[in-house]
């Protein structure tokens, strides 16, 4: 029945009127777009255009207002001194929001991380390397946590990691008695904790090996995400779930390995943490859960998920890094980094849902 | 019959909970054919297809590809037997490129070291031959494979869908309410393209509301309701009246369609 083409009715009666209509059908091609679209459209397609003209800006403007001291090769090494903990925090964050999640407890994990390390290492008798590794192992495992927490038991990621938070924080406590253990111990115990706050000086600059490391991490992560058909998962995942598991790619397992691999990752910026600080002290990076969230928004990756980029979160860290350093060093209170970083975040999700809108 | 259906179901059964959304269905698909399924809000065509493509596992029935009995645990088993369909909502992804859609799920990776261990997509050759497959259906009015699909008209993104199910899909396509959220032009684009596809021996399955488009493509009409198959029909022998009376119940199917 198949070969010879059957006589079936022609094209149906309202459909006749269509000859005197434009007959290319399916074009890839639109209507002129305005300045505004085209510009709303290239934004879009490259996410990080935004946050690197904001630092760009941002560094110009405290080169004029600050001057020789803002733009001294130590200083600026400085600002990504400051920035490294956030940076690599903020990967772990990146990957996370990609898929319309987030994470709240990446700094408890890193924190949690660190202090198994340093209780393993200084006093634990247990040889330096196992006990990084040791530290790893935790981190993912954390990471995995709330993985299972959102993929399988379906919660809401937002939930899990406050509750996570908690709980990792909570056993922070726990397991280091709230103790801090010194630099010095470290030192003559373990030094390899501190490998990355080795430093090495270019010139008037000074990198940590942390900050390098950082670096390196974003341009792994960089290449995953753009390079490897992992990522381009992950990005499907988070712009729509329903369709990317139609097309074949098994959502639960794309998303567990994102929550891990970001538990994995805030071991890492426990490492680095010891390294940054010296010593290991369960009260430190309070603040990098927010301040992550924060490198990630102002980075331009969407909440929404889907869409953005590690080197725009590389940037976003670096955003708050310039501000916050130039501002200080203009002699502003502090209150008013807090207030311009608030700013800046608002500023930065305005311009995401405004890129969205040029789209859907 | 001597000939063997490419896709054969035998009764069929799937309840959720109290509901009966398949009540020992039985479908046919012969090669080459576009049949197309019609049925009411409810008649239980969904949960066919979704049994037919892996989504959904009957609680009773057979499922048999080219004769041989199957049982897909999931849409990847049925797709990996060649069986591609061309979902409803399209299952694209906006943020992604054209050619990164055609190859979502199934990318090429590089080869030697780069792709063995460092896991390098080959996006070259995943352009090429996107271009090349949307070049085979007259759709290669397109600039930039590399263009995002949030960027495409839906006209266009269905022809995005279809030209990957036809690139993919060896055995069997399905094509869900392929023209439902089209306007008038580009749903004839795209019938245009399902003849294209069925050209290339390809026997399709259209589920479709739209009696027009049905009784202008199809070579038969398989009529589903009640959760099951009620009859199939020659498009050719019958009005669209008659056939929407059939679907609904108004009227019984003539004696020798009856299934």
């Amino acid at each position: 029945m198949s070969t010879n083409e059957p006589a079936r009715p022609a094209a149906a009666d309202y459909e006749k009127a269509l000859v005197r209509s434009d007959q290319r059908v399916a074009e890839f091609e639109e209507d002129a777009p305005t300045p505004l679209m085209r510009l709303q459209r290239m934004l879009h397609s490259q996410p990080t255009l935004i946050p690197g003209i904001v630092l760009l800006l941002g560094v110009l403007m405290f080169s004029v207002i600050v001057g020789e001291r803002f733009l001294d090769p130590f200083n600026l090494s400085l600002i990504v001194q400051q920035v490294t903990i956030i940076g690599i925090l903020g990967v772990a964050q990146t990957i996370v929001v990609l898929t319309a999640g987030i994470d709240l407890s990446v700094g408890a994990i890193m924190v949690l991380t660190s202090v198994v390390m340093g209780k393993l290492a200084v006093g634990g008798g247990v040889p330096a390397p196992l006990a990084v590794s040791a530290g790893l192992i935790v981190g993912m495992v954390c990471g995995w946590i709330n993985g299972v927490l959102v993929t399988y038991v379906r919660l809401p990621p937002f939930i899990v990691t406050l509750g996570t938070w908690s709980v990792f924080f909570a056993l922070n406590l726990w397991y280091s008695e709230s103790e801090t253990i010194r630099a010095q111990d470290i030192e003559t115990e373990a030094p390899l904790l501190q490998f990355f706050g080795t430093a090495v000086d270019l010139g008037q600059a000074r990198l940590t090996f942390g900050s390098i490391f950082m670096l390196l991490l974003c341009l792994l992560f960089g290449y995953m995400l753009n390079r490897t058909a992992w990522g381009r998962h992950v990005f499907a995942v988070g712009d729509d779930p329903d369709s990317a598991r139609l097309a074949g790619i098994r959502t639960e397992r794309t998303l567990l390995s994102v929550y891990s691999l970001a538990g994995l990752v805030c071991g890492l910026a426990g490492w680095a943490l010891i390294g940054r600080i010296g010593s290991v002290s369960p009260q430190a990076g309070q603040t990098g859960n927010l301040d992550s969230i924060t490198a990630v928004v102002i980075g331009g990756t969407s909440l929404f998920g889907g869409r953005g980029a590690i080197l725009g979160t590389l940037i976003g860290a670096l955003i708050v890094g310039v501000f916050r350093n130039g501002l200080a060093l203009s002699g502003v209170n502090v209150l008013w980094q807090e207030f311009t970083v608030g700013i800046l975040i608002i500023v930065a999700v305005a311009i995401d849902q405004w890129l969205r809108k040029a789209t859907s | 019959m001597s000939v063997v259906p490419v896709l054969q179901a035998r009764g069929l059964v799937k309840r959720w909970g109290r509901v009966t959304a398949m009540d020992h269905a039985d479908f046919d698909l012969m090669p080459g054919e576009i049949l197309a399924v019609i049925g009411d809000n409810g008649a239980g065509k969904s949960t066919l297809i979704k049994a037919l493509t892996g989504a959904v596992l009957p609680d009773h029935g057979e499922i048999r590809l080219d004769g041989k009995v199957v049982n897909f645990a999931s849409p990847q088993e049925a797709r990996a037997a060649g069986i591609e369909t061309v979902y409803q909502n399209l299952a694209l992804s906006p943020a992604l490129s054209i050619a990164d859609n055609m190859f979502l799920g199934r990318e090429i990776r590089r080869k030697g070291p780069l792709g063995d261990w460092l896991r390098m997509l080959d996006k070259a050759e995943m352009q090429r031959i996107a271009r090349q497959k949307l070049s085979e259906l007259g759709l290669m009015t397109i600039q930039n494979i590399g263009q995002l699909v949030e960027t495409l008209s839906g006209g266009q993104r269905q022809g995005v869908a279809i030209a990957r199910a036809a690139a993919f899909g060896s055995r069997v396509i399905i094509m869900d309410e392929p023209t439902a959220a089209l306007g008038v032009k580009e749903s004839r684009r795209v019938l245009d393209l399902i003849n294209d596809v069925r050209r290339k021996g390809l026997p399709i399955v259209l589920i479709s509301h739209n009696m027009p488009h049905v009784f202008e493509v199809a070579d038969r009409i398989h009529i589903h309701r009640l959760g099951r198959r009620h009859c199939v029909v020659d498009p050719k022998a019958i009005s669209m009246s008659d056939a929407v009376a059939i679907m609904t119940g108004a009227a019984e199917p003539p004696a020798a369609a009856a299934a």
